[in-house]
């Protein structure tokens, strides 16, 4: 299904980006996102980021996560 | 809530029942799953449309993806959510079960993965997807290319919306009186190519995003402009969804696929509704590598 979540690119090398999802460190390919850069918030389906987000807009979707899972890691 | 009591005095006016289709899987477990539905006021009906592309999934195509994973030395790899999804007999958690090699990805990436780390043994990628998942094979295809990964082959069964959209407005009997449109379709197509349904069709069009106020917002939108006797095609999501879609993505469907016929589960033949590999990628088209009936 196209589940997708907020992430935030810590660094790119190439078309791989290492994001941070509320704390959990995963490979996001911006293959689809060439213009993201580090620091940018990203949606992320499948491993690639799909579309680049406003800081405002994915920390929503990041609090709510926080709230759901506490101190558990988010699934992605 | 403003919106609930703006939907409410908009249905009032109304002496028939108003008929909403949420297009997408995701929206119709959203409406349930946030206790939307129980909300919703006794004149408003939502009908939940084909945008599941694992639902829809003909029982053939999960056939024939069952017997190519039979072949020696075939690696099938999947995401998740097909797992226990049937053919005619069985699921591919059964063939599991029985032996074959069948593994669950997160994202086609691993898939080449799996195919560098056995390069005795074929790759076949279970290509499931709507529009949001496409472009992520797609780049996967060009980078085997690039790579010239001989053994990563991808059974393309992606479908498109807008055609499905297109096969249930052609039913004269229809009662949909407007679309919440898929949240994720829409940030890689963006609303160009919902335009005939606004347009020819006269029914309004709202992109939602998959929160609980999102939705509403989208029902509220959808509401309003046939308040206003008005239809076009809005984006509530636009935290997500801009008008030109995501450009990179579309141009990376455009370059691999082609639109193809396809066989939607419970619905049949829709045409130029699914994407096939062009050509020019062949080679990673696992229904060329297999003879398959």
């Amino acid at each position: 299904m196209c589940l997708a979540v907020p992430g935030r690119i810590k660094s790119i090398q190439g078309a791989v980006a290492q994001a941070d999802f509320g704390g959990v460190l995963r490979e996001v390919s911006v293959d689809l996102t060439p213009e993201a850069k580090a620091g940018d918030y990203v949606l992320v389906h499948a491993g690639f980021a799909i579309q680049t987000l406003e800081e405002k807009d994915a920390q929503e979707t990041l609090e709510l996560f926080k709230e759901i899972y506490g101190e558990q890691n988010v699934p992605i | 809530m403003k919106a609930l009591g703006e939907i409410r005095e908009i249905l009032f006016k109304r002496k028939e029942k108003v008929n909403l289709m949420e297009v997408c899987g995701t929206h119709t477990m959203a409406i349930a799953a946030s206790g939307l539905r129980k909300l919703l006021p006794e004149g408003l009906k939502m009908l939940s449309g084909p945008g599941c592309p694992v639902c829809v999934t003909a029982p053939g195509d999960v056939d024939r993806a069952l017997k190519t994973a039979r072949f020696p030395k075939v690696i099938l790899a999947t995401f998740g959510d097909m797992m226990k999804v049937r053919g005619t007999r069985e699921s591919f958690e059964d063939l599991r079960s029985a032996g074959a090699d069948v593994r669950i990805v997160y994202s086609p990436l691993d898939a080449l993965e799996i195919a560098g780390k056995n390069p005795d043994c074929k790759v076949v990628f279970m290509g499931v997807g709507f529009e949001t998942t496409a472009p992520a094979i797609g780049a996967a295809v060009l980078q085997a290319a690039s790579e010239n990964l001989p053994n990563f082959t991808v059974l393309s069964l992606f479908k498109l919306v807008p055609p499905a959209l297109k096969a249930i407005l052609s039913d004269p009997a229809h009662k949909i009186h407007g679309f919440l449109l898929p949240g994720h379709v829409s940030t890689i197509i963006g609303t160009e190519p919902y335009r005939f349904v606004a347009g020819e069709h006269h029914i309004p069009c709202v992109i939602a995003g998959f929160e609980p106020m999102d939705i509403l917002n989208g029902i509220h939108r959808l509401l309003t402009q046939m308040d206003k006797g008005e239809a076009s095609v809005e984006i509530e999501y636009s935290r997500s969804v801009r008008p030109q879609g995501n450009p990179q993505a579309l141009k990376i469907l455009e370059t691999v696929f082609e639109p193809v016929d396809a066989y939607w589960r419970a619905v049949g033949l829709i045409p130029k509704s699914g994407l096939g590999l062009r050509k020019e990628y062949a080679r990673f088209d696992a229904a060329k590598h297999f003879d398959v009936p």
